[in-house]
């Protein structure tokens, strides 16, 4: 073996000794590493109580109301198997639509309503021009009249 | 070891790579203007707006280029580090040097164009969540390499200590890469891939294509450049620096 070899297995050696203990560190902190938790998530307790904690869901479609003071919105964030009703006082994203994801911070109460301090909104990875997204909204709405 | 079709190793000594540099660089610099110009013109003028986010969304002609590349250079960086360390060649140190400040400025660009979108699209510049951090750790890991190299007087030495510096490193491209596949994150997941089809429309997935290999060959006609200086000052007091042309008149 010559040196240089000598070297190069030394350096894949390594790589891979700190490659393994990565992994064994990001899986051991991967429930802290969690930016939000899940609707379900919280619903089997695994949320954080009497702390502030980051929920992230969609927006269930009709489920958005206004106060009159137009600041005050109150939606249900949903996984589709479970929801969680939140209230919130403040300036939306553009992003933030009915069906859309969403992440909100803050405190779940006693009466199972989240109070969320900030709303962020949360983009999926499609990027499509209008007329492309109108023609999916079809097509999606065709495949549910003729399910029904 | 004669009997190769090409003597990689002639190439390896910055005598023979200097001259060969100084030849490639203005084809890749006009490469990167013309590239450039067409991903610039797609993405401004032909592709289409997004339903979602309207106009905003054509900072990724920008940031998701930029985002690539910083991710990218950082690993070419290590490839020349594992090199440098085990063949013990000179260029490969040079090479890790010329190419940090590029890898750094793309950094630094995919953070600010990203923070950017962010106010307006999510409703805010900043989150911690690990997509985002990460690719802070990634833009630290390019100062702290080049001020490591800066902070060491010997330039044999400086590259051995940053060459450990940047394999150590090199465990954060993955976690980036694949953070939003491993942890919920606010960042989206990614669009385009090598194992699914892209998931945007095809204009727009031109304009960013074109302006990735832009990127590309405005970072390799840098870090040429950039490499051909380190050459000169280090081997100041070398015959062939000498008998070049440009130091002689």
């Amino acid at each position: 073996m010559k040196n240089r070899h000598k070297r190069a297995a030394l350096i894949v050696g390594g790589l891979a000794a700190l490659g393994l203990a990565a992994a064994l560190v990001l899986n051991a902190f991967r429930s802290n590493l969690v930016f939000f938790f899940t609707p379900t998530q919280v619903a089997a307790g695994e949320a954080p109580k009497d702390r502030t904690f980051r929920i992230g869901g969609l927006v269930e479609t009709g489920s958005v109301k206004r106060a009159a003071d137009g600041l005050t919105v109150q939606f249900v964030v949903t996984d589709t198997a479970r929801q969680i009703p939140v209230a919130y006082t403040g300036i939306l994203p553009d992003l933030f639509r009915e069906g859309k994801g969403v992440v909100a911070q803050g405190k779940l109460g006693h009466d199972g309503v989240f109070v969320a301090s900030e709303v962020l909104a949360k983009h999926d990875e499609n990027y499509m021009p209008p007329e492309a997204a109108h023609a999916v909204e079809q097509a999606h709405k065709a495949a549910q009249s003729v399910k029904q | 070891m004669s009997r190769r079709l090409i003597n990689w190793f002639k190439y390896s000594s910055p005598q023979t790579f200097y001259p060969l540099a100084g030849k490639m660089i203005p084809w890749f610099a006009t490469l990167a203007v013309l590239f450039g110009a067409a991903g610039l013109y797609i993405g401004f003028f032909v592709a289409p707006t997004d339903a979602q986010q309207g106009e905003g969304y054509r900072i990724i002609f920008v940031h998701v280029a930029a985002a690539w590349m910083s991710m990218f250079i950082y690993l070419v960086m290590a490839f020349w580090a594992a090199l440098g360390l085990s063949l013990n060649t000179r260029l490969s140190g040079m090479m890790a040097s010329a190419l940090a400040p590029t890898g750094a400025l793309f950094a630094f660009l995919s953070l600010w164009t990203g923070a950017l979108w962010g106010k307006p699209m999510w409703g805010t510049w900043w989150v911690w969540d690990a997509r985002l951090t990460s690719s802070l750790i990634l833009f630290f890991l390019y100062l702290g390499f080049i001020a490591l190299q800066s902070a060491i007087d010997d330039p044999r030495r400086a590259d051995r200590a940053g060459a450990v510096l940047l394999l150590v490193g090199v465990i954060n491209i993955p976690i980036i890469y694949f953070s939003v596949q491993w942890w919920n994150t606010l960042h989206q997941g990614a669009s385009v891939s090598l194992t699914k089809a892209p998931t945007m429309a095809r204009t727009m997935l031109w304009g960013m294509l074109l302006m990735v290999l832009s990127f590309w060959m405005y970072a390799i006609a840098a870090a040429l450049y950039r490499v051909r200086c380190i050459m000169l000052e280090r081997e100041r007091n070398a015959g062939w620096v000498y008998e070049l042309p440009e130091v002689k008149s």
